[in-house]
């Protein structure tokens, strides 16, 4: 992993996370803003599996367990995909909160992807 | 619907609208499909793994149960009609005894859960969700039974 990629990374679920559940609690169905942001973390995160793949390649190698690692990557991939699939099919207020609550759920897997990856005995 | 429970009249007058009840039921399946994938990970990493499954056997088939438990109650969840309410109940009580158990011995006994699963530390790894989750649950069948019947 990349540092300054995984913040980045970070920030923009983070901030996308928030951005959904306050949309979706304000009433809001979902929207361009709401799914773009997801889409934006989506994207991030398919750069940040082939950073995964290639960093090895460089002498960046993960500390920990690369099973946990991908387990974690993975899972964090197929989240705010099945996230928007439901929004798209239910469009009420509660599918905006639930692609927020996505956002969020990938923040923290990125950040314990970042713990897998650089700190050991954890 | 022979007695209305709620208080709002225009639920009254559209039936199939969907309430703000089963709307936040609708994030409330979210959340436990995320747990389910949650634990389903963490258990799938703890077997997989040859270097991690020999030594706690007792903590890894347990976050095994706990994967398989949350996956149906999230099914459960989702069809809430009939005997898969029964089903719901069911598995979100053992949810909760669970974590409430795992969650004292880990507590008590450190050793015994010395390696992670969902429920050690009340599910602290987890942002103690998996300790609040079968709570709100619980709340939401009863309260949605309340509803139906």
């Amino acid at each position: 992993m990349i540092e300054w990629f995984t913040w980045l990374q970070l920030g923009v679920a983070t901030v996308a996370g928030l951005l959904g559940i306050g949309l979706g609690l304000a009433d809001r169905k979902p929207s361009d803003l709401s799914l773009g942001a997801t889409a934006l973390v989506e994207l991030l995160l398919i750069a940040q599996l082939v950073v995964a793949i290639v960093a090895p390649f460089t002498g960046n190698n993960a500390s920990g367990s690369v099973l946990e690692f991908y387990t974690y990557l993975i899972s964090a991939i197929l989240v705010p995909v099945a996230a928007v699939v439901w929004a798209l099919i239910e469009r009420s207020r509660w599918s905006t909160v639930i692609v927020g609550a996505s956002c969020l759920a990938v923040a923290v897997m990125v950040y314990r992807m970042w713990q897998i990856w650089t700190v050991q005995g954890l | 619907m022979t007695a209305p429970q709620s208080n709002d009249a225009a639920t009254t007058a559209e039936p199939v609208r969907p309430t703000r009840v089963t709307g936040i039921g609708r994030v409330l399946i979210a959340v436990y499909g995320l747990l389910a994938l949650a634990a389903t990970g963490r258990s799938f990493v703890q077997i997989f793994d040859p270097e991690e499954f020999g030594p706690a056997p007792l903590a890894y088939s347990l976050s095994a149960l706990a994967a398989v438990v949350y996956i149906v109650a999230t099914i459960a969840l989702i069809k809430s009609d009939g005997p898969w309410r029964r089903v719901a109940w069911i598995t979100i009580g053992f949810e909760l005894v669970g974590v409430l158990v795992v969650g004292t011995l880990s507590v008590v006994d450190p050793e015994l859960f010395a390696h992670k699963t969902v429920w050690s530390f009340f599910g602290r790894g987890y942002g103690f969700v998996p300790l609040v989750l079968p709570i709100l649950g619980m709340w939401w069948l009863a309260r949605r039974g309340k509803v139906r019947s």
